[in-house]
């Protein structure tokens, strides 16, 4: 029997060696004449194990790993091919605690297919949601998706199937559905793993939206600092299309629905929706002022659903299983599963799909491991770089939207990003000015401006001549930021400096580290 | 003073323009992409991946060809960080700048960056080998530091593995 090997073909994975971990199994085996089938899954998105070869047994899916080039030999000495003992053996995939204890169900392909493999796609329950949906009517489509519960997984959490209602109750010749991949917040990399590692789920969960609310044109805007994904993504477009699943006739139905990538180009702020559409009409990514909402006249002016990548690829699944089934899952009014990402200083950083209600320290203890370095963690950072820094006294705050937001935090696209005891605090709030104040599409002019003096203020603040008139100033700034600006950018940046100061004042009274 | 005293200088020659090579990719840019809908990045990214940079001098042409002015096409080139104007070296480094790289020690990786290749963010080195620019998150935060060679991410990244990177794309001339 031909042996079936997985070596993750991801970018992540790819950083760490997959590549040529994957070219020196083919050699090996290759040299001692066996036959090998060389299989490239996703990533499990269990990082700190990649790359993660894993053999296929009557016994199921066998790990190893961290597995490093020249590991490879004494592999194929081990039979690991049989599944042979070693120091890297892990046991079954699927029994690793770190995935047995998440409720995979927006990423329940993800490391286990090839990503773009359509059969595989299939074989994993692909296409049934789309099947369903093109059964029901436009107006049946919204209810079922607003009676999931489901809620924008990009960081605004606003109720998915609203959205929908109000775009398909706006009569028009020419919806669109966007998809807004521009996964800017550092700690997160849920996107990313989505579209290069189980693909048709978004291509599946964007024909749904365009039936739900009438649209026959759809864009995903693909960040350019994910080359990869954005080949990937690509290809599985052209491959969907060949497949008939989108295109001119979608499904056989008789309804067009054509896709289209786009990359953006390194600007933050095209995260948010308006900004969003602007760059994809081809223009400078400045915020627009709403109303009009997106929904109702959004991109080149006509009613457009914007969502994010998570949100899109979970669509197919409550198609499929039911609103009932995914609203049961979760906690409170957050409703559904939350991919987490676990990055920064943890032992273990990765993705973590659980219903919502898991406490932050459950999730950087339990999942992360603790610290990578050894040392106490001191801040974590959620909701990526608008998002506050929370204390160690907050960890047993349960990760739902309510709850962040009850302790002034947010959840946002679900990062979740672990400092030890060695980070200067006041030069994490000073970064969040100066990334404002690179990242500002210069509309309003507290963000624009007041970013720039934030900077200042800290270093003057650290410089300690005048401590509580700056610190007075510097919140003072704050408020008008908040205040002051259209979109989270401006309005939100001021929440790490003004954490960092309530949390962690003693490190704005020392000079920089 | 007189008219005839001042000097008679030439009409000033009209600016060379992009050369040859360089104005018939513009060209190849737009006439496969500016039928689309919002073309203005696609031929913009078009234009870079096959210049390494959009040349100022191709801004009247792609004006031109999708129609704005050329003030549009500035002030888009200008906006995004992606867009360069100025030509990079035979290989582009992009170094991860945000939080979860800060939580793993790239304000110490940045540092030796700038002291290996004696450079500073958006130069390039004497040798041409390579350009040095920022990022701000590639998606590799569980991996961390992270940076980009071209379009290949690498994690975990310490001097010695930077080195090691710096030394093969420096030896690939």
């Amino acid at each position: 029997m031909t042996a079936v090997v997985y070596v993750p073909a991801d970018a992540a994975a790819a950083s760490v060696g997959a590549e040529r971990v994957a070219a020196a199994i083919a050699r090996e085996a290759a040299a001692r004449g066996l036959a090998l089938t060389l299989k490239r899954n996703g990533s499990r998105a269990l990082f700190w194990l990649e790359p993660l070869v894993e053999v296929v047994t009557p016994h199921g899916r066998l790990g190893y790993g961290p597995v490093r080039e020249a590991d490879v030999p004494g592999l194929f000495d081990a039979g690991f091919l049989d599944g042979g003992a070693h120091a890297l053996r892990l046991g079954p995939v699927e029994d690793l605690p770190y995935l047995r204890r998440q409720q995979r169900l927006t990423y329940a392909r993800l490391g286990v297919t090839e990503p773009l493999e359509l059969a595989d796609y299939a074989a994993h329950g692909g296409w049934r949601g789309l099947e369903r949906a093109l059964a029901m009517a436009s107006a049946d489509i919204v209810r079922e998706v607003t009676e999931s519960g489901l809620r924008g997984r990009g960081g605004a959490a606003f109720p998915t199937g609203i959205k929908w209602k109000t775009c398909a109750d706006t009569p028009a010749a020419q919806k669109y559905v966007v998809c807004n991949a521009d996964e800017g917040d550092s700690g997160t990399f849920a996107d990313r793993l989505t579209l290069e590692g189980d693909p048709y789920s978004l291509i599946e969960g964007m024909a749904i939206a365009a039936l739900a609310v009438g649209a026959t044109r759809g864009y995903v805007y693909i960040r350019s600092e994910y080359p990869r994904a954005f080949r990937v993504f690509s290809e599985a477009i052209d491959r969907a299309a060949a497949a008939g699943w989108i295109g001119a006739d979608v499904a056989g139905s008789g309804r067009a629905f054509h896709l289209e990538a786009r990359l953006g180009a390194g600007a933050y702020i095209c995260g948010e929706e308006t900004s969003l559409l602007e760059s994809l009409e081809g223009k400078r990514g400045q915020v627009r002022v709403k109303p009009p909402l997106p929904a109702i006249a959004g991109l080149f002016g006509q009613p457009t659903i914007v969502n994010n990548v998570v949100t899109l690829a979970t669509v197919p699944i409550v198609l499929d299983r039911g609103a009932a089934f995914y609203r049961d899952v979760g906690f409170g009014r957050s409703r559904g599963t939350q991919p987490l990402q676990l990055a920064g200083n943890l032992k273990h950083g990765g993705l973590v799909e659980v219903g919502f209600g898991l406490s932050l320290r459950e999730a950087l203890y339990e999942f992360g491991g603790g610290s990578a370095s050894g040392r106490p963690l001191r801040a974590v950072q959620v909701g990526g770089p608008l998002g506050a820094y929370l204390p160690a006294s907050a960890f047993d705050t349960p990760i739902d939207y309510e709850a962040f937001a009850a302790i002034g935090g947010m959840l946002g696209h679900g990062g979740i990003v672990a400092f030890d005891d060695s980070v200067d605090m006041a030069a994490q709030a000073r970064y969040a000015m100066e990334f404002c104040a690179l990242e500002s599409c210069g509309k309003c002019t507290p963000c624009r401006i007041g970013s720039t003096r934030g900077v200042e203020v800290i270093d003057r603040l650290r410089a300690g001549a005048a401590r509580e008139a700056d610190t007075a100033l510097l919140r003072e700034l704050c408020d008008t930021m908040v205040q002051g600006s259209l979109c989270a950018l401006g309005g939100m940046a001021p929440f790490p400096v003004l954490s960092a100061l309530d949390h962690f004042a003693e490190d704005f009274a020392r000079p920089p580290r | 003073m007189s008219s005839a005293a001042l000097p008679i200088r030439p009409m000033p020659l009209k600016a060379p323009g992009l050369p040859p090579a360089q104005r018939q990719a513009v060209q190849a840019a737009l006439a496969r992409l500016q039928d689309l809908p919002g073309a203005l990045l696609p031929v913009l990214h078009a234009v870079q991946e096959a210049l390494g940079y959009v040349p100022p001098d191709a801004v009247p042409l792609i004006a031109h060809g999708l129609n704005l002015s050329r003030a549009e096409v500035h002030g888009v080139i200008s906006f995004y960080h992606h867009f360069r104007t100025r030509p990079v070296g035979r290989h582009v480094l992009r170094l991860c700048r945000a939080e979860a790289c800060q939580a793993r020690g790239a304000a110490a990786l940045e540092a030796h960056a700038r002291a290996r290749l004696g450079i500073d963010f958006h130069d390039t080195t004497a040798d041409g080998a390579l350009t040095l620019e920022p990022a701000y998150c590639l998606g590799n935060c569980a991996l961390s530091p992270a940076l980009l060679l071209d379009e290949e991410l690498h994690g975990r990244v310490d001097a010695a593995a930077f080195d090691a990177l710096v030394d093969a794309a420096r030896s690939d001339a």
